[in-house]
């Protein structure tokens, strides 16, 4: 037998030196994991930073590129109407006078050009007729044409209208167009610019508000100064008309079957499955929708606001359903009792009491599901609202089958184009889309701030 | 007459029969309105029902079939029948409310079946055409063909997969931008920020998701694309193309930011505080908290965000059609113009289309393929996210 309890028992461990701890000095682990906070922190400040930086640049980048649209280059000259040229047979006739073409008046414009030119002694190095006849816009012909035929009184008279130039020569107001991108652009020369210059020293020359770029129609390729957004405006006022008509009553009545009477069958399965993957297809597929039943089916014309309505309805229609069922939701279910309580039907509880409770909140959706419809583009482009329509659709309801474009649509039409003068048109009509969704927006905001109710 | 005034003509007849029903019950009732079953208006609304209803049927019926001229005076007709039909019907124990109960309950239904009837009108208008293209282009040179080159002369190549390409690829970086920002803004939002931060930052965050996506397009073919193109591409040497994958993948990541941010927000939000204090008390930090309890307990419903997004990304069309050129390749350098699904569907079917040549019909098949992708991608994502709603309630 071993005498195992005669060893003495060996002391454990001896105890190290105590570390110094303290709650006041972070150990190297501590230290670790709070820089791992402090970065976790950064990451999502940054990501922040970068939504809402990418938010301002955008707005940043389209106020630049598109304010310089709402303002338009004139000259103030005296403009020579030779009787000779507009009216050769002298009867004043406007029938007769109608044989004039523009070109005939663009004479007109480049002879007071040049008169002017000699008038104040402006001599430029290679200033040739060229230069002369591109200075105005091609629409202050028909613009100088339609005034005289309106007015033939004119004829033989020196007036003193301004007269829209050429988009270079408004481009050089702008900062668009400099002395040396003159030099190398076929459709302006430094003769050109040095002209303009010359006659901005003397104040003929002026930039100004240009209402017309809100109210007129669009133009062709080669009058950039002239395309305005006044049939567009129309016709998503139109289409929004449509919109409005059609959705909120059928969105509602979709909702209140659904919240306050549907069973729990099948059906009301399907239905619900329907709208939530409506709400999420693409939008370009409503456009074939439109294309495939409007208007190859129904036979309705393309390019008319009333197919543009309809398919926007389709796809607005999710959104107010949504917004409307929660809404009717949000009514305490005490206001549908106490109806019930003294002998209302379900029907009548619904229509006269709970509607028109959640009618702020159904009308807040309402407003923002318009807004949406507003900026959609990809599914007008399939029904033809892409088309070049310079003549305004007239007033509804037979303006709902006239062809006309819309505010989007718009936008992507210029881009289109070759000349880059379309580039600031376009930018200037982000702009008039971006008042209208904020002014829906806030008017949203308005109803729900004043008429939501907590319960 | 219009379509347009007939219309007028019987809602202005249906406003008479209102006014004339109520009153007739009036009298009927001996101007006792105790005597009747229903209140005056229901008898109103009863007669203006039966006028209007039967007439605007029968004129919406003639206008979508195309019928003859003669219809829309016999819609006219049918309302002064209906009229005096309801009329005679009144009487004081006539049960006029149950009657315009019934009728509005069928007026609700009818409406709320306009969502089953889009969503078949949609496929019906996919399929049917989608067929008649395959009837004269092989399914297996559209869906697996590697050459894109439509020619309205005939000869036509129109193989699918140039197109798939250039719209996962774009939709893969648009996604490499908005998930981590959209989920690392939606983490700090709830779980750092002050309330104050949140009520500032939340709605400009959403206002992202107000713009309409033409403002986007024209940011990326205005700013973003000359930008790429000058600072990156042509410096490196990979291209020389202003409108790139690229250019549209930025852009379009920028769009789905709010997407993939509010959606996580609510998720992350529904995660219950209990956990959250359950690991705090532990003596972990926030972060850790975070990445650790809560995002692993929201992942599914952020999943389900992110495929949202996707699905969003595929079907978006503005932003590509500017932002991302109209050649279809495949290829691996994302500063080089390529394409998408969205815009061929919209290159070949603006302008003046012939429906009976394949290059038209084409568009259907892609519209087609478009839908099938974006709804198997939706209802993946709903029911993950219903799913993970339910895991806490």
């Amino acid at each position: 037998m071993t005498d195992v309890t005669s060893q003495p028992p060996r002391p454990v461990d001896p105890p190290a030196a105590p570390a110094r701890r303290s709650l006041l000095i972070e150990d190297p682990r501590t230290r670790r994991r709070n820089a791992a906070e402090r970065r976790f922190r950064a990451y999502g400040v940054v990501a922040i930073a970068l939504a809402m930086g990418a938010l301002v640049f955008l707005l940043f980048t389209i106020f630049r590129d598109g304010t310089s649209a709402f303002f338009q280059t004139y000259a103030r000259i005296p403009i020579a109407i030779e009787a000779q040229v507009v009216d050769p047979a002298g009867n004043r006739d406007p029938a007769e006078m109608q044989k004039v073409l523009t070109m005939g008046y663009g004479k007109l414009l480049d002879n007071s050009l040049a008169a002017y030119v000699e008038a104040n002694g402006i001599e430029i190095e290679g200033l040739d007729d060229r230069d002369l006849s591109s200075f105005f816009s091609a629409q202050a012909r028909a613009d100088l044409r339609n005034a005289v035929l309106a007015n033939p009184e004119l004829v033989g008279t020196v007036i003193e209208a301004p007269v829209m130039t050429s988009s270079r020569i408004d481009g050089m107001f702008k900062g668009r167009v400099s002395r040396e991108s003159a030099a190398i652009d076929a459709k302006t020369s430094v003769a050109q610019y040095d002209l303009a210059m010359a006659m901005q020293e003397r104040g003929d020359l002026q930039t100004r508000f240009n209402w017309d770029f809100v109210t007129s129609t669009d133009s062709s390729d080669n009058r950039p100064e002239a395309a305005g957004l006044g049939v567009a405006i129309l016709g998503s006022f139109y289409m929004m008309l449509i919109v409005l008509v059609l959705s909120l009553p059928i969105g509602v009545a979709a909702s209140i079957y659904l919240e306050e009477f549907a069973p729990k069958n099948r059906l009301t399965d399907l239905i619900e499955v329907n709208i939530s993957n409506l709400a999420a297809v693409p939008s370009i597929v409503f456009g074939i929708l439109g294309l495939a039943v409007f208007i190859n089916f129904a036979g309705l014309p393309r390019s008319a606001p009333i197919v543009g309505g309809l398919v926007l309805t389709l796809m607005t229609l999710p959104t107010i359903i949504i917004s409307t069922r929660a809404a009717l939701k949000a009514v305490p279910p005490s206001i549908r009792d106490a109806a019930l309580g003294v002998g209302a039907s379900r029907m009548q509880t619904m229509f006269h009491h709970v509607l028109p409770l959640a009618m702020p909140g159904i009308l807040t959706g309402t407003i923002i599901g318009l807004a949406q419809a507003l900026g959609e583009t990809a599914p007008l482009l399939l029904i033809g609202m892409v088309a070049f329509v310079t003549t305004y659709p007239s007033a509804p309801p037979e303006g709902f089958l006239d062809p006309a474009s819309a505010l989007p649509v718009q936008v992507f039409n210029w881009t289109q184009r070759a000349d880059p003068a379309f580039f600031e048109r376009a930018s200037g009509a982000i702009i008039v889309l971006l008042v209208f969704l904020l002014a829906m927006n806030l008017l949203a905001i308005t109803l729900r701030r004043k008429f939501e109710r907590r319960w | 007459m219009s379509p347009f005034w007939i219309t007028i003509a019987i809602l202005a007849l249906a406003a008479l029969g209102y006014l004339l029903g109520r009153s007739r019950s009036v009298r009927l009732a001996g101007g006792d309105t105790r005597a009747l079953h229903s209140r005056p208006t229901y008898h109103g609304w009863h007669v203006a029902l039966f006028t209007a209803l039967p007439a605007l049927v029968l004129l919406a019926l003639a206008r979508l079939l195309q019928a003859p001229g003669w219809l829309a005076p016999a819609a006219l007709a049918l309302g002064v029948a209906g009229l005096a039909v309801a009329l005679s019907r009144t009487a004081p124990q006539f049960r006029a409310r149950n009657v315009v109960e019934q009728v509005v309950r069928g007026i609700l239904i009818v409406c709320s079946l306009i969502a089953i009837a889009t969503t078949v009108a949609i496929v019906l208008s996919l399929v049917f055409e989608s067929l008649r293209f395959f009837r004269m282009y092989p399914w297996q040179d559209f869906f697996f063909g590697t050459e894109w080159t439509p020619s309205f002369g005939g000869g036509s190549e129109l193989g699918m997969l140039p197109l798939l390409w250039g719209t996962l690829y774009i939709s893969l970086i648009a996604l490499l931008v908005a998930v981590p920002v959209g989920l690392y803004a939606a983490i700090y939002m709830s779980e750092y920020a002050t309330p104050r931060v949140r009520s500032v930052v939340k709605p400009a965050i959403e206002v992202l998701a107000g713009i309409p996506t033409i403002v986007y397009g024209l940011f990326a073919l205005v700013t973003v694309g000359p930008l790429l193109r000058d600072w990156i591409a042509q410096p490196l040497g990979l291209g020389s193309s202003g409108s790139s994958v690229m250019t549209a993948g930025l852009v379009m990541g920028m769009m789905l930011i709010p997407f993939v941010s509010s959606l996580s927000d609510d998720i992350i939000n529904a995660v219950p505080q209990s956990l959250r204090d359950g690991s705090l008390a532990m003596g972990s930090t926030h972060s850790e908290t975070i990445r650790q309890v809560v995002l692993p307990a929201a992942l599914p419903g952020i999943v389900g965000a992110v495929l949202l997004a996707a699905s969003r990304a595929i079907g978006e069309t503005m932003i590509v059609v500017l932002g991302a050129g109209a050649m279809a390749r495949i290829s691996p350098n994302p500063f080089e113009a390529m394409t998408t699904i969205t815009v061929k569907i919209v290159g070949q079917l603006t302008g003046d289309n012939d429906f009976a040549s394949p290059e038209t019909l084409v568009a259907f098949a892609l519209g087609l393929t478009l839908f099938v992708m974006t709804l198997g991608l939706n209802v993946l994502a709903l029911y993950i996210v219903r799913k993970y709603r339910e895991q806490y309630e």
